[in-house]
């Protein structure tokens, strides 16, 4: 692994394959992200994880490394973009923060402390999004949803369901899940599935054990998104090429 | 779950529902692929797509219930719900609304009793817009049941109503309403082309694979769909690319407003397209060609598909064609359905997937990732036309038309303000003010080049003009005269935008769509600075954040406009910094309406 890039200013191992986000967090730099999880395949939908690269921007977790790549990313130029993205998230959906029960788990509100999101920026969408309690161990919530597809990836690349697609086009894209009837009761969802723990935010929610964790001392709670994504990271094995 | 014989279907008049899927399915087969495809017969034959129907096809094509919907409700020309028996869509570009396409559609709504947007209670009839039909030059257009009507007048419109009412099936309309001229203004290389079928074809195989890829990059031809990237260099790529299939794709998914070129050239020269492809084929290996064809040509696919018959009859497509054992290629078309992305080229491959037209990450690009996955040679109808003919001339000769980084020649689609609109053909280096003297536009005050995605200039700019080397075109050429505000046409293009998003990237999802609410928002009198500077936030995050060309491009309409046309923003301003955008008065309308009352005591005073 002799090649690197240089990420704002730093030089970054990387192995074939790789994008400049992959190998970024495996070096131990931090790049914002949400549609990203490194158990799947980059998606690229979210735009946080936008970088400079040789000038041009473009989405890091897509991007494939290549050596002598030179890569911006903490800048206030580009945080400032980041914050607009979590705006307009903030914006299309209905967030209710104070009475959300993912309030401290959730990966954009933790994001939007992170980047000091300060106020709303834009004006609210309000859009109207009936919820799904039909399910009786499962909520969903599609008021938090931000469309980043990480259920309906889990779904179908690892329980091999297909439990949830996305239906619309533009700003009346929304998640549908996969029953005649339209509602989850009809699905052969499990709690066990990989779908159930990938949503980033308040969407899949698991009904009863709410606000057994209390807020205050949940994930980002104790430390910052910027500090949690870096343990999350896969790493090469102890000893390996990187620095 | 249910056997066939147990589907209940919702009413349809004309055709029996059961017996349409049976005969869909057994031409399909039960290939997921095929779905956008069996989707479009299915609604072309029963009006929507029911639930019913949608279990019966994930059944047979064994795929999830929600993949339908999914599809589906991607497509703008397909439905989920019961439509009208006549679904009426007014075409609204801009060219449209100036030939007073608004009017017409509240004299039709008035007429019918209808709202825009909803089914009359009988079901007899549903009137809405849809994006540019592609008939710019002979607008006021609509599409009926899919099928284009052209040159609407209040009497037409009155015609059609009564043709409605009565139920008088399609075909028995009078022809007159679907004619769809050609408006050939001005010809050239391609439009002049005399070429015998095959013609072409017999110089490329004389030449063989290579040397046609040779020709083509000496030709010095570039795509032209917009981004230009030199064909002969996209064909070798596919060439050298591994794969156990090659495919040769050709994008007449012509939907950017005010373009109609490729529709002209697929009525005056498909077999020139054909041929193109042919070539391609033989260059990059490939044994299948699928031209994609925008849904609101469907009129043209019989005529395609006879041009296609022809030439397979003529040995210039199927096996050992022209008589070269192992040179075995065919074309097949596939039918879009409302969507303009898929204009783009590798949404244009989701969607011959059968999938949502969402665009790709790319890297890998189509030519060693395309279609299947397999490497995929895909290109705009003109640029067949035009490799063709470069094949055929030879590249010294088809090099020395045009200018050093553009060459050979362009078709131009003229629409808006001026007495001749239609398709005139240059080589390229012609400047703009050269086509409006053509065109006998006077008191020009801007043209939109390209399309809502290209650039919009202002009369200092006439000089310019159009090639790779200055002002890139992919063909559209919009006159706005003197009487026209520029503010409405950037308002229409970003309403453009905002229906056609994919919705894939967060930044063009919710951007377009508030830019969209900000431009009203300016409309209706409401603006102040604070939306001007907020319009010019969005358009650098569209532009910077973007997925791809489509919100890459969004915001063009505006910065060009607000660059030459300023004080068409500023003069509707209010002299305020800021005011909100929720409107204290315009949220008592409906209480107004309850009560019947529209006199001043319902109205709030507002206070400058």
């Amino acid at each position: 692994m002799s090649d690197t890039f240089q990420l704002d200013g730093a030089p970054i191992p990387f192995a074939d394959g790789q994008t400049v986000m992959q190998a970024a967090l495996a070096a131990g730099h931090y790049i914002p992200h949400l549609c990203y999880h490194p158990e799947f395949k980059p998606h690229g939908s979210c735009k946080l994880c936008t970088v400079k690269v040789n000038g041009r921007t473009v989405a890091s977790c897509t991007m494939p490394a290549e050596a002598e790549l030179e890569v911006e990313s903490d800048t206030e130029e580009l945080n400032a973009l980041r914050r607009t993205l979590v705006q307009m998230l903030f914006a299309e959906g209905n967030h209710f923060c104070p009475s959300c029960e993912k309030s401290g788990n959730c990966v954009l509100q933790a994001l939007g402390y992170d980047l000091e999101v300060h106020s709303a920026g834009f004006r609210h969408q309000y859009p109207d999004r009936p919820l799904d309690a039909s399910h009786p161990d499962i909520l969903l919530d599609f008021n938090r949803c931000i469309l980043c597809e990480l259920c309906v990836r889990a779904s179908a690349e690892v329980d091999g369901k297909n439990v949830f697609a996305l239906a619309g086009r533009g700003n009346t894209k929304h998640l549908i899940v996969n029953a005649e009837s339209g509602l989850l009761k009809d699905t052969n969802i499990a709690l066990t599935d990989k779908a159930m723990s990938v949503c980033p935010v308040g969407v899949i929610i698991k009904k009863g054990v709410g606000f057994s964790t209390p807020i205050g001392e949940r994930r980002y709670d104790q430390r910052p998104i910027s500090a949690q994504a870096l343990d999350d990271a896969p790493r090469p094995p102890s000893g390996g090429a990187h620095d | 779950m249910l056997p066939d014989a147990e589907l209940i279907f919702g009413d349809s008049p004309k055709c029996d529902v059961p017996t349409c899927l049976r005969r869909i399915i057994a031409k399909y087969g039960t290939d997921a692929t095929q779905l956008l495809q069996i989707l479009r017969e299915v609604q072309e034959c029963a009006g929507y797509i029911s639930p019913d129907t949608a279990a019966y096809l994930a059944q047979k094509l064994d795929i999830p219930i929600a993949r339908i919907e999914s599809v589906a409700s991607f497509y703008s020309f397909l439905h989920l719900e019961p439509q009208g028996e006549y679904r009426v869509l007014f075409s609204d570009n801009i060219t449209d609304r100036m030939l007073g396409s608004q009017t017409l559609m509240e004299r039709m709504c008035q007429q019918m009793w209808l709202q825009p947007g909803k089914v009359s209670e009988d079901g007899l009839v549903s009137i809405n817009t849809t994006s540019c039909t592609g008939m710019c030059d002979q607008g006021p257009a609509m599409l009926v049941n899919g099928r284009a009507i052209t040159r609407l007048t209040p009497q037409r419109i009155q015609e059609i109503g009564q043709l409605i009412r009565n139920r008088t099936p399609l075909a028995a309309w009078p022809a007159d309403f679907f004619h769809v001229d050609d408006n050939i203004q001005r010809g050239g290389l391609v439009l002049g082309n005399t070429l015998s079928y095959g013609a072409a074809l017999r110089n490329g195989l004389a030449l063989g694979g290579a040397a046609i890829v040779e020709q083509i990059k000496d030709s010095g031809l570039r795509g032209r769909g917009g981004a230009g990237y030199p064909t002969g260099m996209k064909w070798e790529a596919c060439r050298n690319a591994q794969g156990d299939h090659h495919y040769v794709v050709c994008n007449a998914d012509e939907g950017e407003p005010g373009t109609f070129k490729d529709r002209v050239l697929l009525t005056r020269q498909a077999d020139l397209v054909f041929e193109g492809m042919t070539l391609c084929a033989l260059a990059v290996g490939a044994k299948r060609g699928i031209l994609y064809l925008r849904g609101e040509y469907r009129y043209l696919l019989e005529p395609l598909k006879a041009a296609l018959q022809r030439r397979r009859s003529s040995n210039l497509l199927g096996q050992s064609i022209l008589g070269h054992p192992g040179f075995d290629f065919d074309i097949e078309i596939h039918l879009g359905a409302g969507a303009y992305i898929c204009g783009e080229e590798s949404a244009l491959i989701e969607s011959l997937e059968g999938k949502r037209g969402v665009p790709r990450n790319r890297p890998p690009f189509p030519v060693t990732h395309g279609y299947l996955q397999q490497p995929t040679a895909l290109d705009n109808v003109e640029t067949f036309c035009q490799a063709a003919l470069a094949i055929h001339m030879g590249a010294d000769k088809y090099s020395a038309i045009g200018t050093a980084k553009s060459t050979g020649s362009k078709l131009i689609s003229v629409s808006g303000d001026c007495p001749r609109p239609g398709i005139y053909e240059y080589p390229f280096g012609v400047s703009v003010q050269e086509i409006l003297n053509d065109c006998g536009a006077v008191n020009t005050r801007a043209v939109q080049i390209s399309g809502p995605s290209g650039v919009c200039i202002g009369e200092k700019e006439f000089d310019r003009k159009l090639g790779f080397e200055d002002l890139p075109t992919a063909g559209a050429f919009m006159v706005f005269d003197d009487s026209r505000d520029m503010f409405e046409v950037a308002r229409n293009f970003v309403h453009f935008f905002a229906h056609e998003s994919c919705g894939f990237c967060t930044p063009c999802r919710v951007g377009t769509s508030m830019l969209k609410q900000t431009m009203d928002k300016i409309a209706s009198g409401h603006g102040t600075h604070y939306d001007l500077a907020e319009v010019e936030h969005l358009d650098h995050v569209l532009q910077t954040t973007s997925h791809c060309g489509l919100g890459r491009t969004a915001c063009n309409p505006v910065l060009h406009t607000l660059k030459h046309f300023r004080p068409a923003y500023e003069n509707r301003l209010k002299s305020l910094e800021f005011k909100p955008a929720f409107d204290l008065d315009g949220a008592l309308a409906r209480a107004r309406q309850m009560t019947g009352r529209d006199d001043a005591g319902a109205h709030l005073k507002e206070s400058e």
